[in-house]
């Protein structure tokens, strides 16, 4: 190898084709049901404790006047198009989730880049050091960081996510009645959906922040057509010369 | 090489210019999917039929809905929808405090039959403390006490071509130019001879009052509120909806509803 592409990097493949597909059928998703999850918020835009609303005592923990239309699909209050929205993209973010699980056991995306080991809890310290003071390499792996920020959201939040909206259905509260009563009630459920989406969002703001920080064109290029070039003074890079 | 990677990367800037617009634009973008008739809508709606589909898999005919204790019950039931009906046949029967009220049973059935509110009461019938979930997103639990839709069904019987209950009502949502539409509302036959399914006279051990339905109104409890109609004038047992009103099956649901309210 040249010494010019030292400097700059190697160019790798970082991303299959199933994990690039997957990131952006649920960008999409998320996109349509954060927007139309703040309409159906709106029809009864506060949220409680336990399994149901206190009309007679006061059993509320966050109240507001609702969202601004330009938060919501659509952008007036209609709750019928609202949950039409809503529950289409939830089936396609389910379906979605369950194409990437088999994908992802099968190519090993799951046990080679996401699983932590041994090593990411050893350089879990320097990695922090690294973030805070915004010094991001360009590895093969994911650093620790990011395995907790992705393992989270993968492993965490989405089934939370999905777990608490399907406490919300009366049907499958016949299925399976402990449902609702994970969370505390029907209502608490509904609270937790909420707060799950409200870190949903935090997660997504660090992403887009880590990302242009990172240097937007390379981290784009690798989620969509896969290609990442690596930091020039990665050391496994320098070693393999 | 060097230029594969230019119209990459101009690619890449493209997306990401039309990416930034997507929250600016706001969602007015997405008002068009209000319109009825949007094949885009009409598409959504299709694949959630799904969710009917999936929760008739998983649940079972006569599987309940969760019943709480008596001690979960801290305040009335909350009114919602219309609260007092105020069509003339209503009133009449109001005044009378519901003696006169005959609840009719007609449509594909056997033996069409009218039934007082206390022969109504006489019948056998059965209590449950469950949660009502509204489609705004409250809840709120009562103990209800009714008859088994059930019973009735078996009493007038049941024509093999029936495949829904229709129930129509007294009161007026709306009072448009067009004059005043009566609600209505209707279940599948699974959810009509479930066991929890009751016409429902009595509310926290009180008969009902006005403001929740009365003399009668039906718990649907697998599924949503605005199933569970208020003030009853008729049962309807039918074949299709399609040609009822706007042909979704229910007052809701001819507006922009699901028809199918499990979730």
């Amino acid at each position: 190898m040249s010494a010019s592409t030292n400097v700059t990097g190697r160019l790798i493949k970082r991303q299959k084709l199933s994990t690039r597909l997957t990131h952006w059928i649920w960008a999409i998703c998320l996109f349509f049901l954060l927007l139309s999850g703040l309409q159906i918020f709106n029809a009864h835009s506060a949220l409680y404790l336990g399994d149901e609303v206190g009309f007679t005592y006061d059993n509320a923990i966050f109240e507001i006047d609702g969202f601004p239309g330009w938060m919501t699909i659509p952008s007036t209050q209609d709750l019928a198009t609202g949950r039409v929205v809503h529950f289409f993209f939830a089936w396609i973010f389910v379906a979605t989730l369950f194409v990437w699980l088999v994908a992802s056991l099968r190519n090993r995306h799951l046990r080679k880049d996401l699983m932590p080991g041994a090593k990411d809890v050893k350089n879990f310290g320097s990695d922090v050091r690294d973030h805070l003071r915004l010094k991001l390499v360009h590895t093969v792996r994911y650093s620790p960081l990011q395995k907790l920020a992705y393992g989270g959201v993968l492993f965490v939040l989405f089934p939370l996510i999905i777990v608490t909206g399907l406490s919300m259905s009366p049907g499958m509260n016949a299925v399976l009645p402990w449902l609702p009563e994970l969370f505390g009630g029907r209502q608490s459920a509904r609270t937790v959906h909420f707060g799950v989406m409200a870190l949903l969002v935090l997660f997504f703001i660090v992403h887009m922040a880590m990302i242009l920080l990172a240097g937007p064109v390379n981290e784009l290029r690798s989620i969509i057509t896969g290609r990442y070039r690596l930091s020039p003074k990665s050391v496994k890079e320098i070693s393999n010369v | 090489m060097s230029k594969l990677m230019l119209s990459r990367r101009s690619l890449l800037r493209a997306g990401l210019a039309s990416a930034a617009t997507l929250p600016l634009g706001g969602c007015e973008a997405f008002d068009f999917l209000r319109e009825r008739d949007n094949a885009m809508r009409e598409f959504m709606i299709s694949l959630n039929r799904l969710t009917y589909k999936t929760q008739r898999l998983l649940l079972s005919p006569g599987q309940l809905a969760p019943e709480f204790s008596a001690a979960d019950i801290r305040q009335d039931q909350h009114p919602n929808g219309s609260t007092e009906p105020d069509t003339d046949d209503y009133l009449a029967l109001q005044e009378k405090n519901f003696a006169e009220y005959q609840l009719e049973v007609n449509g594909l059935v056997e033996r069409p039959m009218r039934f007082s509110l206390d022969a109504l009461k006489a019948m056998p019938s059965r209590t449950q403390i469950t949660r009502h979930d509204c489609v705004e997103g409250w809840s709120c639990i009562a103990k209800w006490q009714g008859v088994p839709l059930k019973h009735i069904l078996e009493q007038t019987g049941v024509k093999p071509e029936a495949r829904f209950v229709m129930f129509h009502c007294f009161d007026a949502i709306e009072k448009g130019l067009s004059g005043e539409v009566l609600y209505y509302e209707s279940v599948d036959l699974i959810d009509a001879r479930h066991p929890q399914t009751i016409l429902a006279y009595a509310v926290n051990d009180k008969p009902l009052p006005v403001e929740n339905g009365a003399p009668l109104r039906v718990r649907v409890e697998r599924q949503l509120g605005y199933k569970m109609a208020k003030y009853i004038r008729r049962i309807e047992v039918i074949s299709d909806f399609s040609k009822i009103e706007q042909g979704q099956g229910s007052y809701w649901a001819d507006r922009g509803y699901e028809w199918y309210a499990g979730i």
